[in-house]
């Protein structure tokens, strides 16, 4: 290891890349292909250096490592930095994803590209700075800066009815959001700092974790989503442009499983072990009660958003197992849906820019036109299905497994969910890529593109990878996992032997 | 009168520099008439310049007229923010004055007369100088707004101003009396020391209450902020800037410094008033806003909310709040100048117009302007890493450590609710479909707007040096 701060760079960087954009004039075809040049390598450079990140990381060290520290608002709120094994994966992922959202946007994107590229860079410096943020402050920061860019982008590039998608994504997360913030002044005036290595050693008091518990978890349960707060992400999803539906789906959505693992966990273990029973319920329910519902939708990318509050609802639930498999698996579920979910909403894009439209009913035997999407179409459905030998298969198997020992029931309906994620998204792909191909609009379907099967054939490889070789995640997470169960059961304990000793 | 008794002027300089410089500008527009207004603004803008650097480098801190004045590291922090407000306010005001033959060359002195008073009542120390630096403010004020007189709006917004305004120094006056006639006292030091001394009988706390009342007129904070949305609305635009930014600081400095200082003792009284006044005002301005079509209504309520998460940090009554209603008022002033040169350039074919979907789609005739714009509009909703954010984030935090949580839970959701009519601006500006251009912005419009869009968005790297200048001169108290 080095002295050079690495994961500012890796932060920061695409704000660089932004601030370069600033500087190209004109809306010609020379322009639009600087900025799209110039984004790409931004987005690539920066992924290579992030995955430095993964090469120099010390598997066996639990704590924060690569740690930057500088004065920012006072002495005890810093500018800190630092990854472990829980969020150093999620910033590979983001850093990962951002290139695929530049290539996918090259054409569909008409109307002010500049502006378009910029959010999307300031979007990922915002996005890897939550993952890094070592201060609660700063994470907040990061945290809730993030809606800005994503406002701007469902609402300027996206559908018809984008004005209501974008106004209810921003409120609906801002107001969890706020709880959170009243959460972390609590906190700040308790341990008398927001440093988060030195918050996860301290204890606060039983009855304040139930009320700092609650409001992490309205900022959690929004941006997760969780049900009954999902209802954003549909519209959200289905009025975003492609690459925007991708990051959404793709990092957004792991911040509150990140978040609950970050903080809910390690900083409130009692009050975590009083609600689990309450967040395996949600879990159940959103994962049976959004899979019928993904079973009856008529929108692509609206089917695929709820079969996404399904799959939360597994991480959820792992992550309140509380057991290794459990929350080991539910990062692991984390990841695999942040690569089989964008690579999904990637496909739907690729259809949508030919027909410009998303409706089931519109398509119907591309099979015949499109072979080669028909297949990539299919490896990412099956995945989402969670088949073995995909990525999701070993999420969603680590997460039940770890249910199962929680509690059985649990178990035994989320993996009800099993079944109908597989009714519904073998039922989509039926009807979108089998049967005749008879509609006069669909014949002059052309395949995919050399851009679209470079887009999508590094996904494929990576979720079979992940699918029969998920060792090198396992690897980087498990020592931090350990800790964090060792931290919570010995927090327990000792509660449990306060108890006690009153009696 | 023997002259080892006259006290001593130092501290007073800046005052006595905006004082005589305004009865100087007054001669000379008398003599050169109407044609003098530009030349009058120009060096009304000097004097106040004048008085800041001898506010920042000539003048100790210290006491003076018999303690009736002081200046310490808290006035000198709201002072330097009211000559901002007004230096920047006549500024703003000069190419309006040339397009809209606006040429009244009164308005400078005016302006500068309701400094005078703004960095009186700041400073004041005594009931007594309260009221007179209160007084010589708000007559400068009252004129100010019917400045317009062919107007029928600007004259009844002068008028209404007046008679609420002459009805809130009433109580204030008698607020004053009663806590006068209990304690004995009219010096602020006097008063905290007999509040200290024993029992707070009923009638100092009616005399707390009536004074409250008075300045949250002032302040513009609910149950008394009738008057705002008709004379923001009324007064001509550069006026609306000038009375949204300055005046606001000062009255709050005032209201700080009276409660925290003198009626310190009775914080177990005052607070529960501040409380509801504040989640009161935080509330009704969220969601009055919302129906606004007029964008000066909308910045009417827009300030009334702001004035209520303001006084969230008041209502603390504790070092950390006072230290979060600085960097709130701050941040106030630095939005509100902004967005008040966006609306001083919203000009079409020679008209000023002033709805809210004649922005439309101006993030594409006005990229920059509009960026800017919507920058600030996300800063006084509070997101960060905006300016806005922080200054929520300090009066929150005091909120939290004077276990103050019902009001800091309305508060928070009600900066959501206040989100919505934001971003409604910012729908408009982005996502409609552009209308026609606004004329070219002034230069010196651009200025305000660069600066306060630099202030906005680069306040997240110099938080921490802000935030202890602000710790600093609430240490004034504790």
């Amino acid at each position: 290891m080095t002295d050079w701060p690495i994961l500012s760079t890796v932060t920061f960087l695409p704000t660089v890349g932004a601030l370069l954009l600033l500087l190209i004039r004109g809306d010609d075809a020379a322009a639009r292909r600087n900025i799209y040049w110039i984004s790409l390598w931004t987005t690539l450079i920066t992924f290579v250096i992030s995955l430095l990140i993964w090469r120099d990381f010390d598997h066996a060290n639990t704590g924060f490592q690569f740690v930057e520290r500088a004065g920012w608002l006072s002495s005890s709120i810093g500018y800190s930095m630092g990854v472990d094994g829980i969020s150093m994966l999620f910033v590979i992922l983001t850093t990962f994803l951002m290139p695929f959202c530049i290539v996918a946007s090259k054409l569909s994107v008409q109307k002010r590209f500049r502006e378009y590229m910029i959010a999307f860079l300031i979007l990922e410096t915002l996005m890897i700075g939550v993952f890094c943020a070592t201060d609660l402050i700063l994470f907040y920061v990061f945290f809730e800066a993030g809606l800005i860019p994503m406002f701007l982008i469902i609402g300027i590039w996206g559908g018809p009815r984008r004005v209501y998608a974008a106004f209810k994504f921003f409120l609906y997360t801002l107001a969890g959001s706020v709880l959170m913030l009243l959460a972390i002044m609590a906190m700040y005036w308790q341990a008398g700092t927001t440093d988060i290595p030195t918050l996860l050693n301290h204890a606060f008091p039983a009855g304040m974790q139930t009320w700092l518990w609650l409001a992490f978890f309205a900022s959690f349960a929004v941006k997760m989503p969780m049900w009954p707060v999902h209802t954003w992400l549909p519209d959200a999803h289905v009025e975003a442009p492609t690459a925007g539906s991708v990051i959404l789906a793709g990092v957004l959505l792991k911040m509150g499983g990140y978040g609950f693992l970050r903080f809910s966990l390690p900083m409130f273990p009692l009050a975590s072990a009083d609600f689990a029973p309450f967040i395996y319920t949600l879990s159940v329910v959103a994962i049976i009660y959004t899979s019928l519902v993904a079973l009856m939708q008529e929108d692509i990318k609206k089917l695929i958003a709820y079969s996404s509050v399904a799959h939360m609802g597994y991480v959820t639930m792992g992550i309140f197992t509380m057991n290794p498999q459990g929350v080991e698996g539910a990062i692991f579920q984390m990841l695999s849906h942040g690569i089989v979910a964008s690579a999904l909403f990637l496909c739907v894009g690729v259809i949508y820019d030919r027909m410009h439209t998303r409706e089931i009913s519109a398509y119907g035997g591309l099979v015949n036109r499109m072979p080669f999407y028909a297949v990539a179409f299919l490896v990412f459905t099956m995945a989402n299905v969670g088949l073995p030998g995909t990525s999701s298969f070993v999420g969603e198997f680590m997460t039940l497994l770890g249910a199962f020992r929680a509690n059985t029931w649990v178990a035994f309906f989320a993996t009800t969910g099993v079944i109908l994620s597989a009714s519904y998204g073998l039922w989509l792909y039926r009807r979108v890529v089998f049967g005749p191909l008879d509609k006069p609009s669909l014949k002059g379907m052309f395949d995919l593109s050399r851009r679209e099967i470079a887009i999508l054939v590094p996904l494929i490889v990576l979720t079979i990878f992940f699918g029969v070789y998920p060792t090198p995640v396992f690897n980087v997470t498990s020592a931090s996992v350990d800790n964090l169960i060792t931290n919570y059961q010995a927090a327990l304990s000792a509660a449990g032997k306060l108890a006690l000793a009153a009696q | 009168m023997d002259i080892a008794t006259l006290p001593s002027l130092t501290p007073f300089l800046p005052e006595l520099i905006l004082g005589v410089g305004a009865l100087v500008l007054l001669m000379v527009g008398v003599f050169s008439g109407a044609r003098a207004t530009s030349l009058v603004s120009t060096l009304a803008v000097l004097v106040i310049i004048a008085a800041g650097l001898a506010l920042l480098f000539k003048t100790p801190d210290g006491e003076t007229f018999n303690a009736a004045f002081v200046l310490d590291p808290f006035a000198r922090f709201f002072k330097i923010l009211a000559l901002i407000g007004s230096g920047f306010a006549i500024v703003m005001s000069s190419s309006f004055i040339k397009r809209e033959k606006f040429e009244h060359f009164e308005y400078p002195v005016l302006i500068l007369l309701a400094t005078l008073g703004m960095m009186l009542m700041i400073s004041a120390n005594d009931l007594i100088s309260v009221y007179l630096g209160l007084e010589l403010q708000s007559l400068a004020l009252y004129v100010v707004a019917a400045i317009n007189r062919d107007s029928e709006k600007s004259t009844e917004a002068g008028l209404k101003y007046f008679v609420l305004g002459a009805l809130s120094s009433g109580m204030l006056l008698y607020g004053a009396s009663l806590v006068y006639g209990f304690t004995d006292h009219t010096q602020f030091a006097g008063i905290a020391t007999a509040l200290a001394a024993g029992p707070i009988s009923t009638g100092v706390v009616f005399g707390i209450v009536l004074f409250i009342a008075g300045i949250a007129f002032k302040v513009s904070a609910v149950p008394f902020h009738m008057w705002t949305p008709d004379v923001y609305e009324g007064a001509p635009t550069p006026v609306t800037a000038f009375f949204a930014a300055a005046p606001k600081a000062a009255a709050m400095a005032m209201f700080v410094r009276a409660l925290v200082g003198p009626f310190g003792p009775a914080i177990g009284e005052w607070q529960q008033v501040v409380t509801f006044i504040a989640i009161a005002s935080m509330v009704l301005g969220a969601f009055a806003a919302i129906g606004q079509t007029n964008i000066k209504r909308l910045m009417a309520y827009s300030s009334i909310g702001h004035m209520g998460f303001a006084l969230v940090g008041l209502a603390a009554g504790n070092e950390a709040g006072v230290q979060g209603v600085l960097i709130y008022m701050a941040t106030y002033l630095a939005m509100t100048l902004g967005s008040f040169a966006v609306i001083l350039s919203m000009r079409r074919n020679g008209k000023m117009v002033e709805t809210t979907a004649d922005l439309a789609g101006m993030s594409r005739t006005h990229p920059v302007t509009a960026f800017i714009f919507a920058m600030l509009l996300f800063s006084l909703a509070g997101i960060p890493p905006l300016a806005g954010f922080f200054a929520k984030f300090y009066v929150f935090l005091a909120a939290i450590d004077a276990h103050l949580y019902a009001l800091s839970v309305i508060g928070v959701l009600s900066s959501v609710v206040g989100a919505y009519y934001y971003l409604r601006l910012v729908k408009i500006m982005y996502f409609d479909e552009p209308v026609a251009a606004f004329e070219p912005m002034s230069g010196e419009l651009r200025v305000v707007l660069g600066l306060s869009g630099a202030f906005v968005i680069l306040f997240v790297l110099f938080a921490g040096q802000i935030g202890a200048v602000a710790g600093l001169a609430a240490k004034t108290f504790f």
